[in-house]
């Protein structure tokens, strides 16, 4: 027993975080290879991988480096240490890079072509008409922002910032020769990346070129005395944001933070620059930079696809585009009473995006001007800019109930973001708790109070995304909406605790990270592996953005040689290796990746057929069950068990979405031979849809109806 | 109509709690929320003797986020009560009147038997079966951080009651002083408590069969939180016990912090209660520990909430008060017949004359108390017995009264049988110095001089220890309180004491009490 567990913990069984990390952004470029997409989504989709290769870069292959630079030596989940990580990483990035580009060059920018769009490439293909209207824009919009810098004796090596898109050039004086000089200008961010090019009311195409081209056709105007003697754009990674990520030890936060005192400013980790760069040029920014050959990309196109984005947004190509869908009304909460009565009918299910995140944002609002609720708390950890929720939050102080917002103010990139409306709360004088030390607050619970005739109710939201109205959107989520009140308890229990006071005695329905969540997932494998060790059907479903934790994964190869049914939907990493004999062979493993961001957590676990069903806001990820405060929660009621079923069925029968984890590492679509296709999220709007049209109906009044139906009892009178 | 909202405030030696309840006569109380916060006021008195100012800044910061708690779920009314770590500290009052100022809260200390009182009630209130449960041999266990209560039951009253200086932190303290090897630990811990618990049942549990243990403390709450799959365990048997006893003792403190899931410095704290209960139950025989899991907030909200009619206890809280105080008298040699006798009369007394001194219940069962334990100073010294009895009953704790009852009690009896002097009396309760100017402490003599002249008159009408007036009637006519008598034989030992008592009373009531004999027919 021991020998076997102890078996399931070595790192043999286990694949390296950053390595699955960029099987997923492989599996974000191949939608954007997918002819069936879009041409337009597909421009997304690739735009999509550079940005994520970005953060990718500035956040863990930083902090790979920093581990070399430290001399730490431990090594990771699959036994490698970070040398053998960043080299790894060097090698699998290039080959995504080269297939990022293959597919901007042979595939999409033919199909933009065909479709009337025309991405000049090179200055040097401009029309003399065009040419002259570049070299006008030019002049009066560009030249006025770009800063030139020389390179020479008396002048040092300026400081390239971080991510910003510059272009190097090799000078020349005029009279005299001599040797070459260094210069360089930063393509300003300020203006847009993308130039487009004037057509006249009859002409269909347009024709557009991108920004350095531009500065690249002047550039000699920069440089008046000398001669340009070649020219690229370039453009680096530091490792300077000092966004120590919190995944790692503190020890070694610690040895770090004492390395970075010793540095000026961050190492250039990434060097990207147009393939065919001149030899002499791309050695002066090697020193310069001090970078090793296996952080250097020559991109064969454009660099920093990150513009195509822009050129999504374009208007007049929404042929081009996925129909966008349209967000359903709740069923639930199709009729004329407030949402406190609506929940009081029973619990509801919210599916965003396929259902309006307008509930939530209601019951808040509704809250807010209620004359019964007495209290209002929520966590927030990222927000939209101009969030409505912010804004009934702060109303309903005004109104003198008890607000308590919980700022998660540690929320990456966005900080600055999060201080400013937290500002703008706590002058409408509400109560607002900047995060816990140590703890990054990542649960998503609203809890309102309020006095009722038979006595005080609490109506609590617990949710798997957000509170971000426009992610909603985009990222596919699930909350529900309850007046239970065990779990009510729970979740002013969750409150006390996050203001600082003592944990509660006990919990009834909630499980709390970092202190209990980590227990009760355990508990809740093992419970199933004990089943099928008596010989009875087990089985989990579960769907999460991630999956590293080696303690749950061990449980999960255990369950699954006891003979355990696992179906897992890890849309991003997963460090465990799938359908291996002897270790994992009843463990399935699927990543949709499609229109909107899979992002809900949902556990199913068959519990000897008193089915339980959870969701929450944690991923098995080891920050999530030791380093955050999150929240999982059962859903209770019977027919929102069958629709998250449903959901979970769909999801696993996906086949034009989705991609299966192979027993090598790969990701492979399924075998569609034979079967019906079936895009999960497509099917979920379609349900969405039907089911708001059948509600809407109920209320329709009959066709060719001769008789009145009376109302049968008396409508719920509304408090205001 | 939606029910009230009540708050209960225990400001412990060692954590800052707050229930919320609401409370209606239909569904009775219902526990809204429960906050605690982890402040170690006891360290302070207990080493130093006062509350250092930092801590008196932390406190009120957290009472007053209580009061906005309260606000936020409309609590109309509150009670807070300080328990030991403020009784004891030297500078409570000051401590006490920075919280007033700062946070608007009133808190009142009450004495170690109070708060045991408002324990039981709270256990009482959320167990129907409480009163079916004593009915047996039960003992409740309350272990603290710096003592330990034993309360026993038996035929469904309070028999006794006592304070025991065995609380976890005192016994980790004293281990710890030891610098013993750990794995001596139990047995260390184990003679210590066999030590003062040998001592305790010589006194109390002679011929006692106790058969239920109710455990009431965070410390057994604590040992048995996860043991019912994950939940609480309520009914903890014998064996149950036993399995957890030695499961524990095979543990290192890491283990114990995960699987109990407390803090490192708990953990150390969960072995000497082990042994504790371990220890009560080995010497008694106790077959089953029930573990309510109630705290003080609960009993708090209990008490106002029988105050104020929402609930109603099965359970009769004053007999508990009574027969410890009869079991204290039986102690201390009592005559049994004579102070049944005074404790008849006093009651009479009180009861006929209830539209002319405006006293209530609560005064009645002072006045029955001092009537029991009026003699027990003799057991001591007869010549000096009042003072002996006025220190006697300073020095027992009596359930359910607060130091103020205690002290009213204690001088009703020393002045039963000497000169009553209205601005002598001692009065050292805190309970008075907090209320402005004398007030308070005139208001309290007043009550201790009525009384006394209850019981002075009620004793001198068995002055010859015979009953010889029992079955008299009372009625006060034309300003006179007639007491008829149908005894047929000599009663001028009566008549003469009676006389002589008399004029005090009409001092006191302005009703002169008159002896009659029945004119025989």
């Amino acid at each position: 027993m021991a020998d076997t567990e102890l078996d399931f913990m070595s790192p043999k069984h286990y694949v390296n975080r950053e390595l699955s990390w960029l099987e997923f952004d492989h599996r974000v470029l191949s939608e954007a290879r997918d002819r069936s997409t879009p041409l337009f989504d597909r421009l997304k989709f690739l735009s999509i991988t550079a940005s994520n290769l970005d953060e990718f870069f500035m956040v863990r292959v930083a902090s790979l480096k920093d581990m070399v630079h430290a001399g730490y030596r431990k090594t990771d989940i699959a036994g490698m240490t970070a040398e053998q990580q960043l080299a790894k990483i060097s090698e699998r990035t290039h080959e995504l890079v080269a297939l990022q580009y293959s597919t901007y060059n042979r595939s999409l920018l033919p199909a933009l072509e065909a479709a009337g769009v025309h991405l000049i490439e090179r200055y040097e293909d401009l029309s003399a008409e065009d040419g002259a209207f570049v070299d006008r824009y030019f002049k009066e919009e560009v030249y006025p922002v770009l800063t030139p810098m020389a390179v020479d004796s008396s002048r040092p090596f300026p400081l390239v910032r971080n991510k910003t898109l510059n272009i190097a050039a090799l000078l020349k004086k005029k009279e005299g020769g001599g040797e070459l000089e260094f210069a360089m200008v930063q393509v300003p961010s300020v203006l847009p990346r993308l130039v487009l090019l004037p057509r006249t009311s009859a002409e269909k195409e347009q024709r557009i070129i991108l920004l350095e081209e531009v500065i690249e056709r002047n550039i000699q105007q920069l440089f008046l005395n000398y001669d340009v003697v070649t020219s690229h754009p370039f453009r680096i990674m530091r490792n300077a944001d000092f966004s120590l990520d919190e995944e790692e030890a503190v020890d070694l936060l610690e040895e770090i933070e004492k390395q970075l005192k010793k540095r000026q400013w961050g190492e250039v980790i990434r060097l990207e620059i147009e393939e065919k760069a001149d030899k002499r040029l791309l050695k002066i920014l090697k020193r310069e930079l001090s970078i090793g050959e296996q952080d250097i990309y020559d991109i064969p196109g454009a660099l920093d696809l990150t513009f195509f984005m822009k050129l999504y947004g374009l208007p007049g190509y929404d042929h081009l585009k996925t129909p966008p869908h349209r967000p359903q009304p709740v069923p639930a909460l199709m009729n004329d009473d407030d949402i406190f009565t609506n929940i009081r009918k029973g619990d509801i299910l919210l599916m965003h995006p396929y259902e309006t995140f307008d509930p939530v944002v209601d019951f808040v609002r509704t809250a807010a001007k209620d004359p019964d609720v007495l209290a209002i708390k929520q966590t927030l950890y990222r927000v939209s800019g101009n969030s409505p929720i912010i804004a009934a939050l702060a109303a309903a102080a005004e109104n003198g109930k008890q607000v308590s917002v919980l700022v998660e103010l540690k929320a990456r990139f966005d900080e600055e973001n999060n201080i400013i409306w937290a500002r703008k709360l706590e002058k409408a004088g509400c109560h607002v708790i900047y995060g816990l030390v140590g703890l990054k607050t990542h649960s998503k619970i609203t809890l309102v109070v309020r006095r009722e005739e038979d006595g005080i109710r609490r109506y609590v939201h617990l949710g798997t995304g957000n509170y971000n109205d426009s992610t909603a959107k985009l990222y596919t989520d699930c909350g529900i909406l309850t007046c239970h009140p065990l779990i009510g308890e729970d979740a002013t229990a969750v409150f006390n605790m996050l203001s600082g006071y003592s944990e509660p005695l006990n919990w009834n329905l909630l499980s709390v990270a970092p202190l209990w969540l980590r227990n009760q997932f355990l508990r809740l494998i093992r419970r199933e592996t004990k089943f099928a060790r008596a010989g009875k059907p087990a089985s989990i479903t579960a769907k999460m953005n991630s999956l590293c934790d080696k303690e749950i994964i061990a449980a999960l190869y255990e369950a699954s040689c006891a003979g355990v049914k696992i179906r897992l939907v890890v849309r991003g990493i997963c460090c465990l290796k799938a359908g291996i004999p002897g270790l994992s062979e009843h463990i399935e493993v699927r990543s949709i990746v499609g229109e909107f961001l899979e992002h809900a957590r949902i556990f199913i676990f068959e519990n000897d057929g008193s089915e339980e069903i959870y969701m929450g806001s944690a991923d098995w990820m080891p920050r999530n069950l030791d380093r955050r405060v999150e929240i999982l929660f059962p859903v209770l009621e019977e027919p929102l068990k069958e629709r998250i079923r449903q959901y979970m069925e769909l999801e696993l029968e996906d086949n034009l979405k989705a991609h299966v984890l192979q027993p090598d590492g790969t990701y492979e679509k399924p075998d569609r031979r034979g079967k019906v296709p079936v895009n999960s999220q497509e099917a979920l709007c379609r349900l969405a849809e039907e089911a708001a049209r059948a509600e809407r109906k109920k209320w329709e009044p009959r066709e060719n109806g001769r008789v009145f139906i009376p109302v049968g009892s008396a409508p719920e009178m509304s408090k205001e | 109509m939606a029910g009230q909202i009540f708050a209960a405030i225990d400001v412990g030696s060692f954590e800052l709690e707050m229930g919320i309840y609401e409370m209606s006569g239909k569904s009775g109380i219902r526990k809204l929320d429960h906050i605690r916060h982890v402040i170690a006021l006891g360290r302070d008195t207990y080493n130093n003797g006062k509350i250092s100012y930092e801590m008196v800044e932390e406190l009120c910061q957290v009472l007053g986020d209580f009061t906005k708690i309260m606000k936020s779920y409309g609590a109309e009314e509150y009670r807070a009560y300080a328990t030991s770590a403020m009784r004891e500290a030297k500078n409570s009052q000051i401590v006490l009147e920075q919280i007033r100022l700062r946070t608007g809260l009133t808190v009142r200390i009450i004495s170690n038997s109070e708060q045991r009182f408002v324990g039981y009630k709270s256990i009482a209130a959320a167990d129907e079966e409480f009163d079916v449960n004593i009915r047996q041999g039960t003992a409740i266990l309350d272990v603290g951080f710096g003592s330990m209560q034993i309360s026993l039951f038996d035929k469904n009253l309070l028999i006794s009651t006592m304070n025991l200086p065995l609380g976890v932190l005192r016994l980790r303290g004293t281990l710890s002083a030891l610098n013993t090897a750990v794995d001596r630990t139990e047995e260390i811990i184990g003679e210590m408590v066999e030590g003062e618990l040998e001592t305790y049942k010589k006194m109390y549990l002679k011929d006692r069969e106790i058969k239920h243990l109710i455990g009431i403390g965070e410390s057994i709450l604590y040992l048995f939180r996860h043991e019912n799959g994950g939940k609480p365990l309520n009914q903890v048997s014998r064996e149950q016990f036993d399995q957890l006893y030695s499961r524990l003792f095979k543990m290192n403190p890491a283990q114990i912090e995960e699987q109990f899931a407390v803090s490192r410095e708990y953990a150390s704290l969960l072995l000497p209660a082990a042994v504790i209960y371990k220890k009560f139950m080995d010497l008694t025989g106790a077959e089953m520990i029930w573990v309510p899991g109630i705290r003080l907030c609960d009993g708090i909200a209990a008490e106002y909430a029988a105050e104020k009619k929402f609930i109603k206890f099965k359970h009769n809280f004053d007999n508990d008060i009574i027969s410890t105080s009869r079991n204290m008298a039986k102690r201390y040699k009592c005559l049994a017949s004579h102070t049944e006798t005074v404790e008849n009369f006093a009651l009479q007394l009180f009861d006929s004359m209830k539209k002319y001194h405006g006293m209530g219940t609560k005064e009645r069962l002072l006045l029955q108390i001092a009537a029991i334990l009026h003699e027990c100073g003799k057991f001591v010294s007869v010549r000096n017995a009042n003072e002996c009895a006025y220190r006697l009953i300073m020095a027992t704790e009596i359930i359910g009264l607060s130091h103020l009852e205690r002290e009213i009690v204690a001088n009703v009896v020393r002045y039963n049988i000497r000169d009553f002097e209205y601005d002598m009396i001692r009065l050292e309760a805190e309970e008075l110095s907090g209320q402005g100017k004398n007030g308070g402490q005139t208001d309290v003599r007043i009550l201790i001089a009525k009384l006394t002249a209850l019981l002075r008159q009620a004793n001198s009408m068995d002055r010859s220890h015979k009953g010889k007036l029992k079955g008299c009637r009372m009625t006060v006519k034309d300003g006179r309180l007639v007491i008829v008598s149908d005894y047929p034989g000599d009663i001028s030992l009566e008549a003469s004491s009676f006389e002589q008592k008399a004029s005090f009373f009409e001092e006191i009531f302005g009703i002169r009490p008159v002896l009659k004999k029945k004119k025989s027919r």
